[in-house]
């Protein structure tokens, strides 16, 4: 072999042949640069990760041309079981920390990725959690552009956690925020309710249900960018994960200080869902989900909100759910299918533990 | 949906509280005071609730959340017991969720579990005679609760662990009676309730017939009802029609599920492997005569109180809580000193406020908080 096919050999990218991660992939040395190059690096490729310093850097020039404002968020995923109906811990780490970019009207651009993994977690199925952070990136239109591996002794984690940041401008002009809902503001959902949490229960088995329940886990950041086209000034938008949309209604309400009305009838639901709500006694208010949105609008705004919505892919079963009066102040209250009216507060303790 | 939006039906739902309506006004007790009605079971709470069934009717019907949550009947005491089984080593303590956050004296189930006490939720007995199965080294011990309702599942499992020859699994037995604590409740000298609405899925084992003394010995009104909210209104307006009629019978709404004598099979299983108590502890109600089940001897190798020790203390409820003025019907759940203050579902003091069946769980989800808070300050001054 000559000199320089010794010295090509070393640095050539690693390659991961082990079948099971041990404490070796977290110690700083061969086997986790390996690990990262085969696994993380090939799967995510892009110019400012293969670079491969210890941070990612940005064009200022290229970010300020979007908008006058940078957006950051960060979530850590822990969801058990690992792959569901419809998505795994992958999708849901990339999707849900660009929805979170996305309400605030930001355009999501970049992400991190950090994996806590528990010795003794399948290489195979980290391929394709990592295989999965790339599709659902690259349909986003983000960039994985920095990570962080770390392994933890068996039961010390369970199987894998992933903490994804994210970056993203805000274009001159938007401005959503909790505390602008107003008198005669119409709300808006872009599909039906609790699918995430309801695929989760089915996926962990433990029901005996027998169902075909997939989660809604998407990027919204093409809808949102659909719907702020045809009206910049939506006053409020979140997405309805932990605590479903019982949750960011009441959080809508006590920040801007204001009444939501919400009308049973109105909100879009599986059949599947609501059955197995009904056996199970969950409230799909309060279940969780991963690519829906509640926004509040206002109402001169609304019919041409709801037909771009319709049009787009992850809207087409929007609806008009709810309508924000005065009284009684930072109150959701609920009218029943049946007639009556009830209050619908902020979820106690918790329905369901590890969603997400 | 197919064979529940019947039974949720608007249009009939104004047929029904109209006539409500109707009849309520012709009769003598709501000249006055209110009529007060109370639905015995959780379940039937939670759906009043749920469909805002409280709002629809016309002022002059109180409804009383009755003591039919046997999450929130439960006593002090018996928690630290279940806790102190837990903590066993060895043990694989299971329970329904709901049961996790009830509190005792010092700690919850939930609390001790986060401690490190092997507590799994499972949804049928039959899982935890699984987990016995698959864990024979292990103890596995059930903590069985609930009424008449889930007695026979309880029952059967026992039977089915004689059967297979498993020896590691046990019952921590805390299955309590309707009957007796209806009688309670109507022997007690502050009562003044006017109609039952009793228990529809007690009823589908044990039948009608064991009601037969409220309409008999009480002479008041009592109709089996089931649990969607026309079930609901339906029972009232028949409750109201007996009044007016001035008739007290046992009336069956629930028919499509109660059989007249209730569900023999499971009677059976119920009965071979439970008899009753002498008396049992109710959290806010104090003891109640036969009010609870414990296992015959025959089943002692399955009875978790004989296979281990348990401390079995009498704890007492705190001083401020109304839980029992509450269960008779005295006050109405926010008319309570530390409603929604000291006692919220996330700090439970009093049983009721544990599960979401429990009255006041119910008032602080459903109701409009600060407006019964502001209604107390008017009570209490």
């Amino acid at each position: 072999m000559t000199r320089q096919a010794v010295v090509n050999f070393h640095q050539r990218s690693g390659k991961c042949n082990a079948d099971t991660i041990t404490m070796a992939h977290g110690s700083g040395g061969k086997a986790m640069r390996d690990l990262i190059d085969d696994v993380f690096v090939r799967a995510f490729d892009n110019d400012e990760l293969n670079k491969l310093e210890d941070q990612a850097r940005f064009d200022l020039n290229t970010l300020t041309a979007l908008g006058d404002r940078l957006a950051m968020t960060t979530d850590s995923y822990v969801v058990d079981p690992l792959f569901f109906p419809g998505g795994d811990i992958g999708k849901l780490a990339v999707t849900g920390t660009v929805n979170d970019l996305a309400v605030g009207g930001a355009k999501p651009l970049y992400i991190t990725c950090a994996m806590i993994i528990e010795e003794g977690m399948s290489v195979a199925d980290l391929r394709t959690i990592a295989a999965s952070m790339r599709q659902t990136a690259d349909l986003a239109g983000v960039k994985i552009v920095t990570g962080d591996t770390k392994v933890v002794p068996r039961g010390a984690a369970d199987k894998l956690f992933i903490n994804t940041a994210g970056v993203g401008v805000i274009p001159a002009g938007i401005n959503i925020s909790t505390d602008r809902a107003q008198t005669g503001d119409v709300i808006v959902i872009n599909g039906t309710i609790g699918d995430h949490g309801a695929a989760i229960v089915d996926a962990r088995g433990d029901m005996a249900l027998q169902n075909t329940i997939e989660t809604d886990c998407q990027p919204l950041n093409s809808l949102i960018t659909a719907m702020l086209k045809v009206c910049p000034d939506i006053h409020c938008m979140r997405d309805a994960t932990r605590g479903g949309i019982a949750t960011v209604l009441n959080e809508f309400a006590q920040s801007s200080n204001v009444c939501i009305r919400l009308k049973e009838t109105a909100i879009p639901m599986r059949d599947e869902v609501r059955g197995m709500c009904e056996i199970l006694g969950l409230d799909p208010l309060y279940l969780a989900n991963e690519g829906k949105i509640v926004a509040i609008i206002p109402a001169q705004a609304v019919d041409k909100v709801i037909e771009v919505m319709r049009a787009h892919p992850d809207g087409r079963h929007s609806a008009i759910i709810a309508e924000v009066t005065e009284q009684p102040a930072a109150r959701v209250i609920l009218s029943t299918l049946f007639g009556g009216e009830r209050v619908v507060d902020m979820l106690v303790g918790e329905q369901l533990p590890r969603i997400c | 949906m197919k064979y529940v939006d019947e039974f949720r039906d608007p249009e009939k739902a104004r047929m029904l509280v109209d006539e409500i309506n109707t009849i309520t006004e012709q009769l003598e007790i709501t000249q006055q005071r209110p009529l007060q009605l109370m639905e015995f079971c959780g379940g039937h709470t939670h759906t009043i609730f749920r469909y805002g069934i409280e709002q629809m009717l016309p002022k002059s019907i109180e409804l009383i959340h009755g003591p039919g949550c046997p999450i929130c009947v439960l006593p002090m005491g018996r928690v630290d017991d279940c806790v102190t089984l837990a903590e066993r080593p060895n043990v694989i303590f299971t329970t329904f969720g709901d049961a996790m956050r009830v509190p005792g004296s010092k700690k919850s189930l939930l609390q001790a579990k986060a401690d490190g006490a092997d507590i799994r939720m499972v949804y049928s007995p039959l899982d935890a005679l699984d987990l016995a199965r698959k864990h024979p080294g292990k103890e596995v011990i059930f903590f069985a609760l609930g009424f008449e309702t889930t007695m026979p599942s309880t029952a059967l499992t026992v039977l089915q662990a004689e059967q297979d020859n498993i020896k590691n699994f046990s019952l921590f037995c805390n299955h309590i009676t309707t009957v007796p604590t209806i009688k309670a409740i109507l022997d007690s000298p502050d009562m003044k309730i006017d109609g039952f609405l009793a228990p529809g899925h007690v009823s589908m084992v044990v039948g009608a017939r064991p009601f037969d003394f409220v309409a008999e010995t009480y002479e008041k009104p009592i109709v089996v009802t089931g649990f969607e909210p026309l079930d609901i209104l339906q029972s009232i307006w028949m409750l109201v029609k007996q009044l007016n009629d001035k008739r007290h019978d046992v009336e069956n709404q629930y028919a499509r599920i109660v059989p007249e004598n209730g569900n023999e099979p499971a009677m059976d299983a119920l009965t071979k492997v439970f008899e009753l108590r002498e008396f049992f502890e109710w959290r806010g109600l104090g003891s109640i005569d036969h009010s609870g089940v414990k296992m015959r001897d025959a089943y002692a190798a399955y009875d978790a109180e004989r296979k281990f020790t348990v401390p079995n203390l009498k704890i007492a409820d705190p001083k401020s809580c109304q839980c029992g003025e509450v269960l008779k019907g005295v006050i109405r759940p926010w008319e309570c000193k530390v409603f929604g203050t000291q006692c919220s579902p996330e700090t439970p003091m009093g049983a009721l406020m544990v599960s979401t069946e429990g009255a006041c769980a119910a008032y602080y989800n459903f109701g409009n908080l600060d407006e019964l808070l502001q209604k107390r300050e008017t009570v209490n001054a």
